[in-house]
């Protein structure tokens, strides 16, 4: 993975003058790094009357990394992020933000730790502009919000009040208003719901830059491209617990398949009896065929299938070599049923 | 620009909150400029109080029975009251409910800016307001031939009077924006400025109600509001003792339950 927090810092937004802060800044941040992590949860409980929205949740998000949170509507991802923000009481359990109780803390982090809620909660008669440069002044060593707008694409926008705008520009403005101050670590609920795949991009570009900046992001999301893209570390929460982490390579593990289509019916156990020991092979749905080893594919493999079809007069359309994807770990743990 | 150079140039972590005051600034600031910019605000706070304040100089349409000084001198500390009242509660509860619907508190609560500096920054756009509003008001008046009948301390007891009238519009405005749904308080505030503008002793005197009700209006901010100014400008009175303590009485009851019973979302 891409390295953390480094030395020779980029261009200033303000001037010259305080290139040498940065650095000095940033190496601050590297050994206070090393005390705590960014997040540490501990046996979260949340409940609403008496559904737990949140049922003995523990995760820990590693400094100057990217973590993504998975989940099913519903799984708690949104409160166990907005406890993080300090914004509602755990009913029982530890969180710490930086090191710190995000209620009683809460003076001490708010200037730490950027918010991008997922209902933006921007006025909406304000103008990007003017609403970034009021952000700003919050701050002391604050991002230049020209230069942030250009950034994301929202030059054009800058004076149009946010009412007006897309919801795509909306989400990146309060994108940018999560991190002009220039947080250690950031909060992100699904910052690219309802993105066009430019300012998805632009999005993307923006949290791969804070992490090698030496930022620490949180972000829920529901599109596994983006954790697989992003994350260093992957959570996925179902039900208020966590069902499984770890890195996406580690989710997905070694595991390869070859898929093909042929007519319905084929006699899978048939074709498994040709293949090497060691291979799983199914039809789901009807005509669609999977043939999965716990290893990477090889060539007898692929070799082994399509004589077994030239045997038996089958021509398979649509062959495709492939590893496991998130996205097929994620439905294998929350299962494929849709969630109200 | 390719995607590795945007990695590469974004700046290192540098966090810290700026100082208070600044931060408050820029806050009210930001309050002032949306409130300008939308027309209904405009129109309760200025426009409203200053139309009001010539229609019933120029002629007797309220029945005050008098020429056009004696009227206009009526006039004068009632528009004024009307301007806290308008700016202070309606405006404020209004704008405070809507932004509490849109999540807007919710969202300023993880900024540097802490509810305490909020409330100063709101604090600092009405009382903003209300001197741009006391300018423009006191100007009309002088225009249309007011003459204030006071003595020397009389503006330092009109920024009293202000100022407590202000603390208790405020505390009732945040009351009722952070309780209420946005458009229930719209209705109530609203509702509110017409009952208040009508029984404030603002247009009507309230020498005009019936004996028995004088003294349950006298105990309303707003009454209490225009008494005290209708007497030190009108009367050349002193110290407005008694209208300053119904002011303090409603602004520690208000502010008191605002600060337990607001709900930022």
């Amino acid at each position: 993975m891409a390295a953390r927090g480094s030395g020779g810092r980029p261009p200033d937004q303000h001037g010259q003058g305080q290139q040498s802060s940065h650095v000095a800044a940033a190496s601050t941040l590297a050994s206070v790094s090393e005390t705590a992590a960014a997040v540490e949860i501990c046996d979260l409980v949340k409940r609403y009357g008496h559904t737990a929205a949140v049922d003995g949740l523990s995760l820990r998000a590693r400094r100057a990394a990217v973590t993504a949170v998975l989940g099913p509507n519903g799984a708690g991802k949104t409160t166990t992020i907005e406890i993080c923000e300090g914004y509602r009481r755990p009913d029982a359990g530890t969180v710490k933000v930086l090191g710190l109780d995000p209620v009683s803390g809460a003076r001490a982090l708010r200037p730490r730790v950027g918010v991008m809620l997922q209902s933006g909660g921007i006025p909406p008669a304000v103008r990007p502009g003017e609403y970034l440069g009021v952000l700003a002044r919050f701050h002391a060593r604050p991002l230049d919000p020209a230069w942030l707008l250009d950034r994301l694409g929202l030059t054009g926008s800058a004076r149009t009040p946010v009412k007006r705008l897309s919801g795509g520009q909306q989400q990146r403005v309060s994108l940018a208003a999560a991190v002009i101050g220039r947080p250690e670590l950031v909060f992100l609920d699904e910052p690219t719901a309802g993105l066009d795949p430019q300012a998805r991009h632009a999005t993307w570009n923006l949290i791969a830059g804070l992490r090698t900046a030496g930022a620490s992001v949180i972000l829920t999301t529901h599109h596994m491209d983006e954790a697989e893209q992003l994350a260093d570390h992957v959570a996925i929460v179902d039900h208020g617990r966590l069902v499984a982490e770890g890195t996406p390579s580690e989710l997905t593990g070694t595991a390869g398949q070859v898929r093909f289509r042929a007519e319905a019916g084929l006699d899978v156990e048939a074709l498994l009896a040709a293949l090497p020991v060691g291979t799983a092979a199914k039809e789901s749905p009807a005509g669609h065929y999977l043939v999965e080893v716990h290893d990477r594919v090889d060539p007898r493999l692929v070799a082994a299938v399509t004589a077994w079809c030239a045997e038996h007069g089958v021509l398979a359309q649509e062959l495709r070599i492939e590893s496991r994807t998130l996205e097929d770990v994620f439905l294998e743990l929350t299962g494929r049923e849709l969630r109200s | 620009m390719s995607q590795m150079a945007d990695v590469a140039e974004w700046p290192a972590p540098d966090p810290g909150a700026a100082p208070m005051a600044k931060m408050i600034i820029a806050q009210a600031g930001l309050e002032a400029r949306t409130l300008l910019r939308n027309g209904e605000q405009l129109l309760l706070t200025l426009i409203i109080p200053v139309l009001l304040l010539t229609a019933f100089s120029v002629d007797d349409l309220v029945k005050l029975g008098s020429g056009p000084r004696a009227r206009v001198d009526f006039l004068v500390p009632g528009v004024i009251a009307l301007a806290v009242l308008s700016t202070a509660f309606t405006s404020q509860a209004i704008a405070t409910g809507f932004e509490r619907r849109y999540g807007v508190l919710k969202r300023l609560g993880s900024t540097p800016l802490s509810r305490g500096g909020l409330i100063g920054a709101k604090t600092v756009t009405v009382v903003a307001i209300e001197a741009a509003q006391a300018l423009i008001l006191l100007g009309v008046g002088l225009a249309l031939g007011w003459r204030p009948h006071a003595g020397a301390a009389a503006a330092l007891w009109v920024v009293l009077l202000v100022l407590a009238g202000t603390a208790a519009f405020s505390g009732l405005a945040l009351l009722l924006a952070g309780t209420m749904r946005a458009e229930a308080t719209l209705a109530v505030a609203n509702l509110v400025y017409l009952l208040l503008l009508g029984a404030g002793g603002i247009i009507f005197p309230l020498a005009k109600f019936p004996a028995a009700a004088r003294p349950v209006l006298t105990l309303l901010p707003s009454g209490a509001l225009s008494d005290g100014l209708h007497a030190v400008l009108q009367h050349a009175a002193g110290l407005p003792a008694r209208d300053l303590a119904v002011l303090a009485v409603w602004a520690a009851i208000g502010i008191a339950l605002a600060a337990r019973l607001f709900r930022w979302e």
